[in-house]
């Protein structure tokens, strides 16, 4: 790579270029002047729709601005609870809200805020969703009840001998009569005999009656239990069972068994929720408040480019350009990924330009050392790279390794797993990438190919 | 070369500037914390004709009830957001809004919002925070095959910490600011920069001691730290240079969080050479005597 430095500055443009392409501003008429014409393009960056047999890939490459930063709909459900127990009214509204939290990460909206809020005797659960328009299609998806089902797979399924694998889906398998309503109970609870997490479910007595039926139907064959329409899990069935009370074994993690259950009683305590309110959230910053941070963003960035002009002369120039690249990268990952952008995104997007900016000053200071030793500015130059290395490793690895503590990858509960702090650890992140890329490869190439050396030995 | 060992002293006082009266602060008066880890109350409200904001406020201000943010959302529909205040004050506050806007009120919506989601966010941010300090510690006590620095970095880290909670409660007392959870992110922001900063330096005192193992580690850190003074200098210039942009023109919402990320980029760049620094050099002198 290193050996021919003007294929990979080559490499560089087009790259360049590609996330250019994708930076493409949203919605932007162009006016072109022509031979008296004005000619108006409207710009908008590409979209992907390719199909390759089943296989659908659809994107949009638009950057996905946050609650706090775009705005977005705010949604606020009631649960009727008259049917159920005073004391179980706090369950079934912490099941309630997990199961729609859920379905909104189903939704595919990033940092989704789903909240339980009680007061006095209402027992609500507010959602809000960042830059989501279309409430009644999101409304559609939330509104429903959990919904637990027992499948069996269809008589043509069962027949063949690969049944025991199969993969259960809403079109080879049937209702089995058994719902979430005959549902009366899920508990974590451990094998006596091997000791292993379990899921212990027990009926209601009508459910007792039917489940009795049906495990008696399906002795040795799987019976599949669905959740919202999703295969949950689908144990064979061993013997018939009429006291409506089971066992879900499987090699269950002591978490998952303990998620299992919990789903389950989601599904089996389907509090029927309505909308009691939903409403677009203008940002919280105001659009205003918006465009005045970007300006102050941009005139913060034009400042640093001057600076390092000033400072460095032809270098600084070139380390501009490499943060100028870095700033089409970023944004070009943030729509690709997506990210969501939010405050705390933002200042982990500063943190990392300081860091993209640092790897430049870094060098070059070390290159001037060099200078000053005598040494020509070629070897000068390599000789700064080359040793500027070991602190820049040093002090980006401690970021990044800070980032991937605080995106809390591993979704450990003592862990942060909010949004906010993890949209700050994924820009952060990607940013301290990205800039170990351009500050170092970028820059370096560029010099290589363009930097014609210090005028008169002094940079 | 300046020789920046000689005034350990000096450095001592500039941090008491802001540790002692900051600390007094953080004891005597806390922090103010904003509604995202109180809770509060959240009211929407329609009238029948609109009434001026400036009018709301003082209405707020005559029944005690604290209002945060007020927000017209229609020709006379308005939404506040008030701390958690006793169910009469804001009573009596609905009461006065009708007599302003007209002869009916309807409250549109009407939630107290719990603080479970806040003081979870800060117990875990809090857990995070002493666990990237554990990384760190190792990460550089490897990297410089030294414990010695593992514990300077850790050292100034948590001074800059303390910096941070300490302007931010004198902040609180005397301008009102509220620490939100936008401070928390500012402050796992501080935690990476000030560490960044110290690596650059103790880079340079590994680089010296790899070539000369005789001279006297107070020397070396002061050529290391006059070498590497002007990119310090440089590099935090450039950070501050954005975040001063977007506390001055920045909107209302940025400009604290701004602010927070500007003491933080301040006093880690601060603590690197006059914290990290001399800590390491106290830690070398007290192994010798041992």
């Amino acid at each position: 790579m290193a050996k021919n430095p003007r294929k990979l500055f080559i490499l560089l443009l087009i790259l360049t270029l590609f996330a250019l392409i994708v930076d493409l501003p949203e919605k932007f008429v162009l006016s072109v002047p022509w031979q008296g014409k004005t000619i108006q393009q409207k710009i908008n960056p590409p979209s992907l729709d390719i199909q390759v047999g089943s296989l659908k890939i659809q994107k949009t490459f638009t950057t996905h601005l946050g609650l706090d930063l775009a705005g977005g709909t705010h949604i606020a459900l009631e649960a009727d609870m008259k049917d159920i127990p005073a004391g179980s009214r706090m369950d079934a509204l912490e099941s309630a809200k997990q199961v729609i939290e859920r379905r909104v990460n189903f939704f595919g909206v990033s940092e989704p805020v789903v909240q339980s809020v009680k007061s006095a005797d209402s027992y609500r659960v507010t959602i809000e969703l960042p830059g989501v328009t279309d409430v009644e299609q999101a409304l559609s998806l939330i509104g429903q009840t959990a919904k637990l089902e027992f499948r069996e797979f269809t008589e043509k399924e069962k027949e063949s001998t690969a049944a025991a694998f199969l993969f259960p889906t809403l079109e080879n398998t049937k209702p089995a009569g058994l719902t979430g309503k005959d549902l009366k109970k899920a508990s974590l609870s451990f094998s006596s005999q091997t000791g292993e997490p379990e899921v212990a479910i027990s009926f209601s007595e009508n459910g007792a009656k039917i489940f009795a039926d049906v495990t008696k139907r399906l002795v040795g064959k799987p019976l599949a239990i669905f959740l919202d329409d999703m295969p949950l899990t689908w144990p064979r069935v061993n013997t018939e069972i009429i006291d409506g009370s089971a066992v879900i074994t499987g090699s269950f993690k002591f978490d998952e068994a303990k998620r299992l259950a919990l789903q389950l009683n989601a599904g089996a305590l389907p509090v029927p929720v309505s909308v009691v309110e939903k409403r677009i959230v203008g940002a919280t910053l105001g659009a205003d408040s918006v465009s005045k941070s970007v300006r102050a963003g941009l005139i913060g960035l034009g400042i640093v480019a001057l600076f390092m002009v000033l400072k460095y002369g032809w270098l600084g120039l070139y380390a501009d350009f490499a943060l100028f690249v870095y700033g089409l990268l970023t944004l070009a990952l943030y729509r690709i990924i997506p990210i969501t952008l939010t405050l705390p995104g933002i200042a982990g997007f500063i943190l990392s330009i300081g860091m993209a900016v640092d790897s430049n000053i870094l060098i070059f200071e070390r290159f001037k050392e060099e200078l000053r030793k005598g040494k020509p500015w070629q070897i000068a130059m390599e000789l700064g790279f080359g040793k500027a290395w070991d602190s820049i490793r040093d002090a980006n690895f401690t970021t990044i390794i800070t980032s991937l503590i605080l995106f809390n990858p591993g979704n450990w509960d003592f862990l942060p797993s909010s949004g906010l702090v993890r949209g700050f650890a994924a820009t952060l992140f990607l940013g301290v990438v990205i800039s170990l890329f351009t500050g170092i490869i970028v820059t370096r190439t560029f010099i290589r190919v363009l930097y014609k050396g210090p005028k008169g030995g002094g940079a | 070369m300046i020789r920046f060992s000689k005034y350990i002293w000096l450095y001592i006082l500039l941090s008491s500037l802001v540790l002692v009266p900051g600390v007094y602060s953080l004891i005597r008066w806390g922090l103010r914390p904003s509604i995202d880890f109180t809770g509060g109350t959240f009211m929407e409200v329609r009238l029948e004709k609109p009434v001026a904001k400036d009018g709301i406020q003082s209405l707020g201000q005559k029944n005690a009830v604290d209002l945060i943010e007020i927000n017209q959302t229609g020709k006379s529909d308005y939404s506040f957001r008030m701390k958690t205040t006793s169910e009469s004050a804001v009573d009596a506050f609905e009461k006065d809004l009708k007599k302003e806007g007209g002869e009916k009120i309807d409250v549109l919506r009407k939630d107290a919002v719990g603080p479970v989601i806040g003081k979870e966010l800060l117990g875990k941010a809090f857990i995070a925070s002493l666990l990237v300090m554990c990384a760190i510690l190792l990460y550089v006590a490897y990297a410089f095959k030294n414990i010695t620095f593992g514990v300077s970095a850790v050292v100034a880290l948590l001074h800059d910490m303390l910096i941070m909670f300490a302007s931010f409660s004198l902040l609180g007392h005397f301008v009102g600011v509220e620490v939100d959870t936008l401070f928390v992110t500012a402050f796992l922001t501080t935690m990476s920069f000030s560490v960044h900063d110290t690596i650059v330096i103790f880079d340079r005192i590994r680089e010296y001691r790899k070539k000369d193992t005789r001279t006297l580690l107070s020397n070396t850190s002061d050529v290391a730290l006059t070498e590497t003074m002007g990119r310090s200098l440089v590099n935090s210039f450039t950070i501050m240079f954005m975040l001063l942009s977007l506390a001055l023109m920045g909107g209302t919402t940025v400009r604290w969080f701004a602010v927070a990320l500007l003491i933080g980029t301040i006093t880690g760049t601060y603590s690197s050479p006059f914290v990290a620094t001399p800590i390491l050099l106290l830690l070398d002198k007290w192994k010798r005597k041992k």
